[in-house]
């Protein structure tokens, strides 16, 4: 499983490397909807509100469905899923690859826009960097999750439309535990409460996905 | 003859029990101390709650799991997780209806952000994923398949909405019956006339996850009926 696993995860960066798609269209629409966050706010207020990691765990939502209908879009090109069930891969091997290259590629754009938030909503940088083990944690989660309904939505055969009806409700959870968590960070509180909560939450998405992945997949 | 009684019976003996609830929780019911007649919400909102969030949420996801489970898996399963998921969104919007008409008076607001209301609202889109996935895809199976597993995975927010009165601090009150100790808060004619609604909004479900098992039923069947004149329409055309 592990093993599967890596290839997996390796295959599906090596793609992102190669064709740079992350780099190009999905970083700038990250940073761009952080921006249109901070002018929708006003320029009085984007500079000095608490409401800066509420905007950037929405922004990396928005970036989350991107990548997620992305990674499967990949899965969908003709001859991928019967190469895959031809070299009869473990599917929760499959899973972990596929929730593993997302929550890299999250990480990195995550990155990318807390550094923005810092620069443009103002964020305090110590507050930043001692949310960023909560960040990973509920960022690991949404991919986890976002791979599970990436798959149910069918990827690049079912309508695009339909993954953010069905993602978006159980990415609530973690968008309020990451934000709380994040502020708790910035202004003082139960830092460690919400963590938990997105730690709990990947566990548990990695633990149904490992079971129901193969479901999915299943022809 | 237990069946065709019930077939018949079930219908009018929850019309009959509505009018009661209706009657006794209008006119025969005191006005509460605290709350005056805006308790009479009492005696909808718990039962339509109870029944869009446990009963037919709850039946959904366990025909579900007996879908995806190799052993049980059959399309009558597929079609209960279907029509109780359909009943189960109408039960939530009232659900929140009837809880904004509470709120309203109470709160001074018909919406707030309170965990409870939060939790139910997301539990209502995650249904209506569920019956925007089960249209999405031809292919039944599919279908059947990815529909049982968004209804597992919606179904872990149905304990978050329950104990949400007692893991955040919330506007909306805890439990409304009983005491944490188990005993009733509510008690003579208010008591009689909340147990009739519960069994008056139960029957309501079952009446309803029939009806619409029914209308499934035919449905399914009106469409292979189409599908077979289509074909032979075909055929006829290709001898000609």
């Amino acid at each position: 499983m592990i093993r599967t696993a890596w290839l997996v995860a390796v295959k599906d960066l090596r793609i992102e490397q190669r064709s740079r798609v992350l780099l190009w269209q999905v970083l700038p629409f990250g940073v761009m909807a952080l921006v249109l966050s901070g002018l929708a706010l006003g320029p009085t207020h984007a500079g000095h509100s608490s409401a800066g990691p509420g905007l950037f765990y929405l922004v990396m939502l928005l970036v989350a469905l991107l990548m997620i209908n992305r990674s499967q879009v990949i899965e969908g090109s003709p001859g991928t899923r019967a190469s895959v069930a031809t070299l009869g891969l473990d599917p929760a091997g499959v899973f972990l690859g596929k929730a593993l290259a997302l929550a890299v590629e999250l990480w990195l754009t995550g990155l990318v826009l807390l550094g923005g938030a810092v620069l443009v909503l103002h964020t305090a940088l110590a507050g930043t960097l001692s949310a960023l083990p909560s960040v990973v944690v509920t960022l690991g989660a949404l991919a986890a999750a976002g791979t599970l309904y990436g798959a149910l939505t069918g990827g690049g055969q079912g309508p695009v439309t339909l993954l953010p009806v069905l993602s978006l409700p159980a990415f609530a959870p973690l968008l309020i535990a990451g934000e709380r968590s994040f502020s708790a960070a910035l202004h003082g509180g139960a830092l460690w409460r919400w963590w938990l909560i997105s730690l709990v939450a990947l566990v548990a998405y990695l633990g149904i996905g490992i079971l129901l992945y193969g479901v999915l997949e299943e022809s | 003859m237990m069946k065709l009684l019930s077939q018949r019976l079930l219908g009018p003996v929850t019309l009959v029990l509505l009018a009661l609830t209706f009657w006794l929780g209008l006119w025969v019911t005191p006005p509460d101390k605290v709350q005056g007649n805006l308790a009479r919400l009492l005696y909808v909102h718990p039962a339509v709650a109870w029944v869009a969030l446990y009963l037919s949420f709850g039946t959904a996801t366990i025909a579900s799991a007996l879908y995806l489970w190799k052993r049980s898996r059959s399309v009558v399963m597929d079609r209960v997780a279907h029509c109780a998921m359909e009943v189960s969104l109408v039960f939530i919007i009232l659900t929140l209806i009837t809880g904004s008409i509470w709120g309203r008076p109470a709160w001074g607001v018909w919406w707030a952000w309170d965990a409870r209301l939060t939790s139910t609202a997301i539990l209502g889109v995650f249904a209506v994923g569920y019956l925007a996935l089960r249209r999405a895809n031809d292919d039944f199976e599919l279908q059947a398949r990815r529909s049982a597993v968004v209804a597992i995975l919606a179904a872990i927010n149905v304990p978050i909405i329950h104990f949400s009165v007692q893991w955040w601090k919330t506007l909306h009150q805890g439990a409304s019956v009983f005491t944490p100790g188990g005993n009733f808060k509510v008690h003579g004619i208010m008591l009689t006339t909340l147990f009739i609604s519960l069994a008056a909004f139960t029957l309501l479900f079952f009446w309803l996850l029939r009806e619409r098992y029914r209308v499934e039923v035919l449905r399914e069947e009106r469409q292979r009926v189409s599908l077979d004149e289509a074909l032979a329409q075909r055929r006829r055309e290709g001898v000609h």
